[in-house]
């Protein structure tokens, strides 16, 4: 599945990087501590976190991920977006909560990394 | 980011090139005195269809095809040149881009354009042909330097005769700069991917390299730095830093031990699996700390497979 499906079917904020919706995802993670989404997120995953700080950008663009959905509304720095949109990472933004959004992205048939 | 006006090479090019860089220097030209017979055999000879006239250096008209036809049509081919060119003659400068030479065709519906230096002296023509020509030689050399540079990344090791060639890659890394943080990492990842490394083991150089980076940056005082040593079937990367050390390095490296001062843990950083993280991902790893002196952390990460049974290369992270 698309990115750019699944900032339609969740009706996700597209905040950054908003050319490079095209990308397959691979699956998905969930985790506010960078160091296990280093140690876990595969490339091509959705990673869905609380965090909104530009080092959110530097980790995924490290790991290739296909995007951020940052959840609860959580304000970005603009210093995140200019990074995201200079790494080309899409940050999709929702004010729903991690917990949800993971619920429906399993309910559109995207799998964890285990 | 939206794009609102997405570039392409060729239109960079247009602006790029100067009309001098295309225009044919061989110039072919008459003098206002040629009779409109010689000028014909001119232009059979040299298989063109218009020339610039010329008067001691100076461009003082045009004749083409068309004038010869009337020319013909009339009867009257022993008259000078003079009688018939155009006078008025658009010029383009050798200095100008492309694009220049474009407008005045797409203005003017000439076919051939005199271009001139900045004495106003004729050194070349420019045609909409020699525009296409000079277009597709520019994007076959983009082409060519393009595969050149691939070719000299990936076969660095290869060109280069040492008993032992290795690659340094040096970053500064301040304290506190979290704005940067991941940017050695970055770098040393694109490096690897340039060099052909496998993505793979490139991934976990990445991930170890990032660990050590963001250590430095939560934990020093005055920052450190990380060196990456690239060799063709090793990457070392040495972090180091001038305190503050670690007390007990063998909790450090405790899953989940973390010394991490709370504003740190908000920001997704200090959950103690750092050190851990780098372990599983490098193929040796090495930590020397002394409190109140620094940390030198080493990790080694083998790019190609060694001998059986190695931690080696070939493993899915």
């Amino acid at each position: 599945m698309k990115l750019r499906e699944i900032v339609d079917a969740l009706d996700l904020q597209v905040a950054a990087a908003a050319d490079d919706l095209e990308r397959e995802v691979s699956g998905g993670y969930a985790s506010d501590l960078l160091s296990c989404v280093m140690a876990r997120a595969q490339a091509g995953n959705v990673w869905v976190t609380l965090q909104s700080h530009p080092n959110i950008v530097a980790v995924a663009s490290l790991l290739n991920l296909a995007g951020i959905v940052v959840t609860e509304g959580s304000p970005l720095d603009p210093n995140t977006i200019a990074k995201a949109n200079e790494e080309h990472i899409p940050i999709l933004t929702t004010p729903r909560t991690t917990f949800t959004v993971v619920s429906q992205l399993a309910a559109l048939g995207i799998r964890g990394v285990d | 980011m939206v794009k609102p006006t997405e570039v392409t090479r060729v239109q960079e090019l247009v602006y790029e090139l100067k009309i001098g860089d295309v225009m044919t220097k061989r110039l072919v030209t008459v003098t206002p005195d040629t009779s409109m017979a010689e000028f014909k055999e001119v232009l059979r000879v040299n298989r063109i269809s218009g020339t610039p006239v010329v008067e001691n250096g100076r461009l003082v008209g045009i004749i083409s095809l068309e004038d010869l036809i009337k020319a013909l049509s009339e009867g009257d081919l022993e008259g000078p040149v003079c009688e018939r060119m155009t006078r008025d003659v658009r010029t383009v400068s050798a200095h100008e881009s492309v694009i220049e030479a474009v407008k005045v065709f797409s203005q003017t519906g000439v076919g051939r354009l005199p271009v001139v230096d900045e004495q106003g002296q004729l050194v070349g023509i420019i045609t909409q042909g020699d525009i296409t020509h000079g277009l597709l030689k520019a994007i076959e050399l983009d082409y060519h330097s393009d595969e050149i540079s691939r070719y000299r990344a990936s076969h660095i090791f290869e060109d280069i005769v040492s008993d032992r060639t290795s690659l340094l890659l040096r970053y500064k890394v301040r304290a506190r700069d979290f704005t940067r943080g991941g940017e050695a990492s970055s770098k040393i990842k694109r490096a690897l991917i340039r060099l052909g490394g496998n993505p793979q083991v490139v991934r976990r150089v990445a991930i170890a390299t990032y660990e050590a980076e963001m250590n430095i940056i939560i934990h020093t005082d005055h920052g450190g730095e990380i060196v990456a040593e690239i060799q063709p079937e090793q990457v070392r990367v040495l972090a180091v830093d001038h305190g503050p050390g670690i007390a007990d390095v063998e909790q450090a490296m405790q899953p989940g031990f973390s010394t991490a001062p709370e504003w740190i843990r908000e920001m997704g950083f200090g959950a103690g699996v750092g050190l851990n993280n780098i372990q599983k991902c490098a193929d040796e790893m090495h930590l020397e700390s002394t409190l109140g002196v620094g940390t030198r952390l080493q990790i080694v990460v083998y790019l190609q497979p060694r001998g059986e049974g190695g931690a080696g290369a070939s493993e899915t992270s």
